[in-house]
């Protein structure tokens, strides 16, 4: 299991990018924390969830 | 007459400490955006005595701004970092400030922030903030990066709030309030926001 966003998922064997498309988020608008530290964006699609990974998806929203 | 630098320094070490203004007056504060966010995040810098401020925006005052940003009807017209520049230094008239005015892109990023110690992600748009985001966290890795992400509309401002996403990273904002028609920013609540922005950064340095 995976935990996203405080919620245990079963998203092991998936690359980040598939995680996340498949969640409907908007990549371009993202920020991916995973176990302390933010993955580069060029790594999402390779980046494999594994088995116990804790990761938090920030998701931005225009104003400012 | 405005006071001499001496005067000023020895007010803030009267209000702040001593210990607590050395963090202050020796640290470099990057304030990438200078809209709502932005100008009241460097008002708020500015008057904490920061020592130096890298201002960078490459937009111009507008009209429209007026409803929420820290600038005054005289500036239409000016660049925002002219304008911001001016008016801080009627603030903190020995503030050291370095302006940039252009567009942070993924290629220019680096060499602009060079210098600073804390970076406050000041934006507007949602890419261009996820962007700032991977920059700064990932080939700037000793530095610390203050963002924001939802703070439009009428929502309560006790939902606005500062979190740690990691050792390096704060977000403050509700996360969730977007920029829509009909749901637009207004000064109170972008300014809550901006304090938070300004507070997480003045606590960095505190060290807290």
């Amino acid at each position: 299991m995976v935990k996203i966003n405080g919620k245990l998922l079963e998203a092991e064997g998936k690359t980040l990018t598939e995680y996340l498309e498949g969640a409907g988020y908007q990549i371009p608008r993202v920020a991916v924390e995973k176990n302390g530290e933010i993955v580069p964006k060029a790594e999402y699609s390779h980046t494999v969830l594994k088995n116990g990974d804790s990761v938090e998806v920030v998701s931005f929203v225009g104003g400012g | 007459m405005i006071p001499t630098r001496e005067e000023m320094e020895q007010a803030f070490k009267m209000r702040h400490g001593k210990e607590l203004q050395e963090k202050f007056s020796s640290a470099v504060v990057a304030v990438c955006g200078l809209g709502g966010l932005g100008s009241h995040i460097a008002e708020a810098l500015a008057r904490a005595g920061i020592g130096k401020l890298i201002l960078i925006d490459f937009d111009y005052v507008d009209v429209s701004n007026l409803h929420r940003q820290q600038y005054k009807a005289t500036q239409v017209g000016k660049s925002k970092t002219e304008a911001m520049e001016e008016n801080l230094k009627e603030i903190a008239p020995y503030l050291n400030t370095e302006v940039h005015n252009v567009k942070i892109t993924r290629d220019n990023a680096k060499e602009l922030l060079e210098e600073a110690d804390i970076i406050c992600e000041a934006f507007d748009d949602a890419e261009s903030k996820a962007m700032l985001t991977d920059v700064v966290l990932c080939s700037m890795r000793e530095k610390y990066l203050v963002a924001a992400s939802g703070m439009a509309g009428m929502g309560s401002a006790n939902d606005i709030r500062t979190r740690k996403i990691t050792e390096r990273f704060y977000l403050c904002g509700d996360e969730t309030s977007e920029v829509k028609e009909q749901h637009s920013l207004v000064a109170s609540r972008v300014m809550v926001c901006a304090a938070h922005q300004a507070h997480a950064v003045l606590r960095i340095l505190a060290g807290k």
